[in-house]
């Protein structure tokens, strides 16, 4: 049996998404996590490497971002330049290919995690341009006549916030989790992890108004975990008192972003 | 067979491929459903669904699987040989408590309760009700005495995969319940045809690939184009207002807003009618006579490549869409009847579909006599993100 993945000191893990993990490793398949912003998608991968000591890669996407930058980029512009001048070692092509980050992974002698985060900011096509490269682990460099091949094949985590659908043959080869909204004995748990002494009826209080205020109807944007720390923070440095909190919500504006949001909740109170 | 999962799943509409199966095989021989039903509940999920909102789904037709609710027979054999390794040896037990971080104290209850249910088992072995929904199979009962699978020390995570299968908690996340803007919007991107596969004459600069081929030129300026990459459909919008549609008002502006933001359109063009179209649809939802636009320009103005989307609840008294319109005004009858009317756009656009806010009743009356009429005519789907994506697939073939 491989390493297996318990969660770390940094990180609370459900045990849903434990077993989902060591499923997607044990079968050497990449595991797609989806969740709302703040659930910890990214510190996932964080928290998978440093639990197995491994190198993490990032790949982080942008609306910009190419299915072949993560294999290679081949400088053309350079060597043109170092050609211009009669720098030596022009002929050397493999002087001006650069591995992306997938290829970096690819070249790790010891298994490495590579992340792959938010995959849906990128074209609709990305995906699709990934799948050989996932399956197989390798790729071919036509200007090298090479091929790089996945010394150890890297555990691939792929996060998506859902903007964009992904393509049904790329899902097909992913194994799958969506993390669900931490209930309120997990965000404690979380909250542990974050902060060192926190004053408990504090954390009642403020739990109770999170959770309120993530029910409140017609939210554009409900608060997530990130928030709440924020939140906390300025609970704990403004030192509100904790039967403050559920009745007057101060400091709401790092809880909530929008205007509209924020009109929301305070009609909500003045009817209290 | 065990494959009957697999065809039962398929056939309550959760698209496992046979390479999903075929990971789920490996997975199972690799022991990671770990002889438990939760587990092989977890790993199914994890391995065969793709996306949060077939959870409910899965979660259903999970729970009628194992619970035997709607399957007839009884859990195949072969099925339970893989699912069922008892963990009969209490050491063994002990060793896998101790691994889950129990105190010895806590597992002598647990221990207890086990060979309670043990005993329990060999009792009722026959048509016991006890377990899982098995006809007196015992296995099944697996995840109620597994120590991954029962409850123990009221620990939530310990929930049986019946249990969590049962709460269904990802309810909201169904694609046939009606969304916020963005699923719609996420809807309407499908209907996306970049230019590059239709035949443009006009070009533009291949930056990238300019640049590449001067460099392998040595310098040579090598210019290079491409075909622009710009969504070239064009959509016509025509949506009901006023009368029994009120109801779904909210709805419909959620449609109206998705498809105005999603902003991905060559064009798009909205029109109002109510209840029918005649000669006339209305470039303002109030559906005054100053703002008519007559049918005939419409036809004129947009030509066939045009996909035109009817939104409408398509009730309405069976004349309203048989006879003609009169004209108080004018007093004359229109020169079309609904139905003629709905007939034309169907000639001239081949790409038409009707969005329905309402259900289809399972006992149609009198006032859904239309609604089956004009669902003959036009391919017509409920306005649900679900209904909504089928539709944009179903506009974006060749009919």
């Amino acid at each position: 049996m491989k390493e297996k993945f318990t969660g770390s000191s940094q990180y609370v893990a459900s045990d849903d998404l434990l077993t989902t993990v060591n499923i997607a490793m044990t079968l050497q398949k990449p595991l797609l996590v989806k969740g709302e912003p703040g659930t910890g998608k990214t510190m996932l991968a964080k928290a998978v490497a440093d639990a197995l000591g491994m190198e993490l890669i990032t790949w982080n996407i942008k609306s910009t971002t190419k299915a072949q930058d993560g294999l290679y980029v081949y400088d053309v512009v350079q060597r043109l330049y170092d050609s211009q001048f009669g720098t030596s070692g022009v002929d050397n092509i493999a002087q001006y290919i650069k591995l992306g980050k997938l290829g970096e992974a690819f070249q790790r002698e010891k298994q490495a995690v590579l992340l792959i985060d938010e995959i849906d900011k990128a074209d609709l096509e990305f995906p699709n341009d990934l799948l050989w490269e996932l399956d197989q682990m390798e790729f071919y460099i036509p200007e090298l006549h090479q091929t790089v091949k996945a010394i150890e094949r890297p555990v691939v985590i792929i996060t998506s916030n859902a903007e964009k659908e992904l393509p049904d043959a790329f899902l097909r080869r992913c194994i799958f989790h969506y993390i669900e909204f931490p209930d309120e004995d997990e965000m404690r748990k979380i909250l542990d992890v974050h902060f060192d002494n926190l004053d408990e009826e504090l954390v009642n209080q403020a739990l109770a108004a999170f959770y309120y205020i993530r029910t409140l109807p017609a939210l554009q944007k409900k608060p997530s975990t990130s928030e709440l720390i924020d939140w906390l923070r300025a609970l704990q440095y403004g030192g509100v008192s904790a039967d403050q909190i559920k009745k007057k919500i101060p400091y709401a504006g790092v809880l909530l972003k929008k205007d509209k949001d924020l009109e929301i909740l305070r009609r909500q109170l003045d009817r209290r | 067979m065990f494959i009957e999962f697999f065809y039962y799943l398929r056939s309550r509409g959760i698209k496992v491929s046979l390479n999903e199966w075929m990971t789920l095989l490996e997975a199972m021989e690799k022991g990671l459903h770990h002889s438990t039903l939760t587990g092989f509940y977890n790993l199914c999920r994890a391995v065969l669904i793709h996306d949060e909102s077939d959870f409910d789904k899965f979660d259903q037709v999970f729970l009628e699987f194992f619970e035997g609710v709607e399957y007839p027979g009884e859990i195949p054999d072969e099925f339970m040989q893989r699912l069922n390794h008892p963990v009969v040896d209490v050491e063994e037990v002990k060793i896998d408590l101790a691994k889950l971080g129990f105190a010895p104290e806590e597992m002598e209850d647990i221990l207890a309760f086990i060979q309670d249910r043990l005993n329990r088992q060999n009792e009722e072995h026959n048509g016991g009700n006890t377990w899982i929904g098995t006809h007196g199979y015992t296995p099944a009962g697996n995840s109620g005495w597994h120590p991954h699978g029962v409850r123990i020390g009221g620990q939530s995570k310990f929930r049986t995969a019946r249990a969590v299968a049962g709460e269904r908690k990802f309810r909201d996340f169904r694609k046939d319940n009606t969304l916020d803007t963005r699923g719609f919007q996420m809807a309407f991107r499908t209907l996306r045809s970049l230019s590059a596969r239709t035949d443009t004459q006009e070009k533009e600069l291949d930056v990238d690939a300019t640049v590449r081929a001067t460099g392998d030129k040595g310098g040579l300026l090598d210019v290079r184009y491409r075909p622009p990459r710009k969504n070239t459909i064009k959509v016509l919008l025509l949506m009901d207002s006023g009368g029994s549609i009120e109801d779904y008002a909210n709805l419909c502006s959620m449609l109206f807003q998705a498809a105005v933001k999603s902003n991905s359109f060559k064009e798009l063009h909205i029109y109002y009618f109510h209840n029918c179209i005649f000669d006339n649809v209305y470039s303002k939802p109030d559906i005054k006579l100053e703002n008519k636009i007559p049918v005939d320009w419409l036809f004129r103005q947009y030509g066939p490549e045009y996909r035109v989307i009817f939104v409408g609840d398509a009730m309405m008294d069976p004349y309203e869409l048989h006879g003609h319109d009169y004209n108080w005004g004018l007093r004359e009858f229109s020169d079309y009847s609904g139905y003629d009317t709905f007939m034309r756009f169907l000639k001239a656009y081949p790409h038409c579909v009707w969005l329905n806010p309402e259900k289809k009743p399972a006992h149609p009356g009198y006032w859904f006599r239309t609604y089956q009429e004009l669902e003959q005519i036009f391919p017509m789907y409920h306005l649900s993100q679900e209904g909504l994506e089928d539709a944009m697939h179903r506009l974006m073939q060749r009919q």
